[in-house]
């Protein structure tokens, strides 16, 4: 029931459109659009480097780049190609968001919808203090508590549910790719839970209470309005962790075992990642080493793109409700 | 299904500040009781006191009785969740759950509350759609968004919603301050209907709509701003505008309110 708005009668008279630009419009403008073409140019620019970079050396490679699984781009018959690391890369991750992912969101609706308000900052400011913490000192903690610790855990998993075929394997070792994708997991924890936690923070009261007058637990208010709600930015939030799990380097160099084998035994010494790969091989790499690390390096920027457009994808596909919330 | 509110000695706060006292009265079953005041008066916030969702927000709580015939809602063995699956409420904005369909909207509640067969809950979709005058607007596009429909539709696809569950009273809280006047109207003659199996409770700034919907009438008022919210009197509703027993009650139903 609005009521009409009263116009004056003679408003302030209509100015030229070039005088409007001139104050300080054009600048703007210029400075934006300016920052975007750089932007831009200096992206082309680093992807032009590294295929003139990377193209020598894959046609000296005698072998066959994206199916070969050994790494010996030294040699003077250069044999490489991406397999291993490009599955060690993927599993790594996968393990790490599949481990990371609900526990994130744990915390993220502790922190949202259960702990008492003064807990509840305290806790926030912890999560936000542990996104900032450098992944070297994840790799440090890995290696000297991690990878010792993580050899009770995996020579239990491998006694009494080796029956799995994840869990199999004669050789359990602590350095392993269940351990690599535990420390990646801790490491992309807090990100995910301090983004899952500011969208959860913003689900409409308005839901919440129509959720409660339903006569719905705090539990059910949860998954009828709070969840539906935060689901495109808690999977934001994975693809966000799951993007640092696959470009991690030091903290997984520190870890895995070094090994060019595709093997799904996560508790045996086997696995190794692009981004690994990269740390341990570039000092002492020749001219076509370091243009097969730089294909390498190609090939993780390509799956961390199509990572992000399936995540996208996920998110459009409920558009239609998504816009109607908005 | 529907039941007698008795309330005595209720007191309302929010932390320390108190915003409803001493307020006592009785809601008839199967009749709609108005709630009319100015601005925080604590009218609202009454309503939300008779199923429990005053506590809902943090630091608030409640002194008194309430009791829905034999029950005292705010006994020490009672589940706030229980009172409000018995006292369902309609909001002043419509807040269907955006991501959910028509249909998931209206079957929302009884899902919450246990298993319901497929052709059960068709059957309780279709009745409750048909109970809140909307079933032959939104029956060709159950699987749609309930967000996408216009907010007079919205508000009714939320009182599909609240009877669902099949409550014993309905608390409406101003449930037509967002809509136009053709929706109002609708939601109006829908009230009408669900008072012959509900006891309904309506908040209301629009006098006209308390006069033309409510069998009783209560008007709450406050002393001065940030002083409790007290009621003033309740009678019939066509004693409340035409001869009240009270003078702030002519005042404010006469617009010499200051």
């Amino acid at each position: 029931m609005a009521t009409p708005t009263r116009t004056t009668e003679s408003g302030p008279a209509l100015r030229r459109s070039a005088f409007r630009r001139s104050r300080g419009d054009g600048p703007f403008r210029f400075a934006s659009t300016g920052a975007g073409v750089v932007l831009l140019a200096i992206m082309a620019a680093i992807g032009l480097f590294l295929v003139v970079k990377a193209v020598p050396a894959l046609q000296a490679n005698t072998s066959h780049f994206l199916t070969e699984l050994t790494w010996q781009p030294n040699a003077t018959k250069p044999v490489f190609g991406i397999g291993a690391l490009a599955f060690g890369t993927v599993l790594s991750s996968l393990l790490a968001l599949l481990i990371a992912t609900p526990v994130a969101v744990g915390v993220a609706l502790f922190i949202s919808h259960y702990a008492p308000r003064r807990l509840a900052s305290a806790l926030g400011y912890v999560v936000d203090l542990l996104a900032a913490v450098p992944s070297v000192v994840y790799g440090l903690w890995g290696v000297t508590f991690l990878v010792p610790f993580m050899l009770g855990p995996s020579t239990f998993l491998n006694d009494y549910f080796g029956w799995i075929p994840l869990f199999s394997g004669e050789s359990i070792v602590g350095k392993s790719m269940l351990t690599a994708s535990l420390v990646l997991a801790i490491m992309i924890l807090p990100i995910i839970a301090a983004i899952s936690r500011e969208v959860f923070l913003q689900a409409p009261k308005m839901q919440e209470e129509a959720a409660l007058a339903l006569g719905a637990t705090r539990w059910e208010m949860i998954r009828t309005a709070v969840l539906p709600f935060g689901r495109p930015g808690v999977i934001s939030a994975a693809m966000l962790g799951l993007g640092r799990a696959m470009g991690e380097t030091i903290a997984v160099a520190l870890i895995f075992p070094a090994t060019f084998k595709i093997s799904f035994q996560i508790l045996g010494p086997y696995g190794n990642s692009i981004a690994a790969n990269i740390a341990n091989g570039f000092g002492e790499a020749t001219e076509v080493g370091r243009g097969a690390l730089i294909a390498s390096g190609l090939v993780l920027f390509l799956i961390t793109l199509l990572v992000n457009m399936a995540a996208r994808f996920i998110i459009a596909r409920r558009k239609e409700y998504a816009r109607a919330a908005a | 299904m529907a039941k007698q509110i008795e309330v005595a000695g209720l007191d309302a706060y929010y932390g320390s500040h108190k915003a409803i006292e001493g307020i006592s009265m009785t809601i008839e079953p199967r009749s709609v009781t108005a709630f009319i005041g100015p601005s925080g008066c604590g009218k609202s916030t009454f309503l939300r006191t008779l199923n429990r969702m005053h506590e809902v927000i943090p630091g608030a709580r409640v002194e008194g009785k309430v009791r829905l015939e034999d029950q005292d809602l705010y006994g020490p063995e009672i589940d706030p969740v229980s009172v409000r699956r018995t006292i369902g409420m309609v909001f002043q904005r419509p807040n269907p759950f955006p991501t959910m369909s028509i249909y998931d909207n209206v079957a929302a509640g009884l899902r919450l509350n246990g298993r319901v067969s497929r052709s059960q809950l068709d059957g309780i979709v279709e009745d409750s759609l048909k109970g809140a005058n909307l079933w032959n607007e939104v029956k060709d596009r159950l699987a749609r968004p309930g967000a996408g429909l216009s907010g007079g539709q919205q508000q009714r696809l939320c009182i599909a919603r609240a009877i669902a569950v099949r409550p014993q009273v309905l608390l409406m809280d101003e449930p037509c301050s967002a809509l136009d006047p053709i929706s109002t109207l609708a939601i109006e003659d829908l009230i009408s209907k669900l008072k012959q199996d509900y006891t309904i409770v309506i908040v209301t700034h629009n006098m006209q709509q308390a006069a033309r919907v409510s069998d009783r009438t209560a008007f709450f008022n406050l002393a001065a701003q940030g002083q409790p919210g007290k009621l003033v009197e309740m009678d019939e509703t066509s004693k409340i505008f035409t001869n009240p027993a009270e003078k702030a009650t002519e005042d404010y139903i006469t617009g010499r309110f200051g």
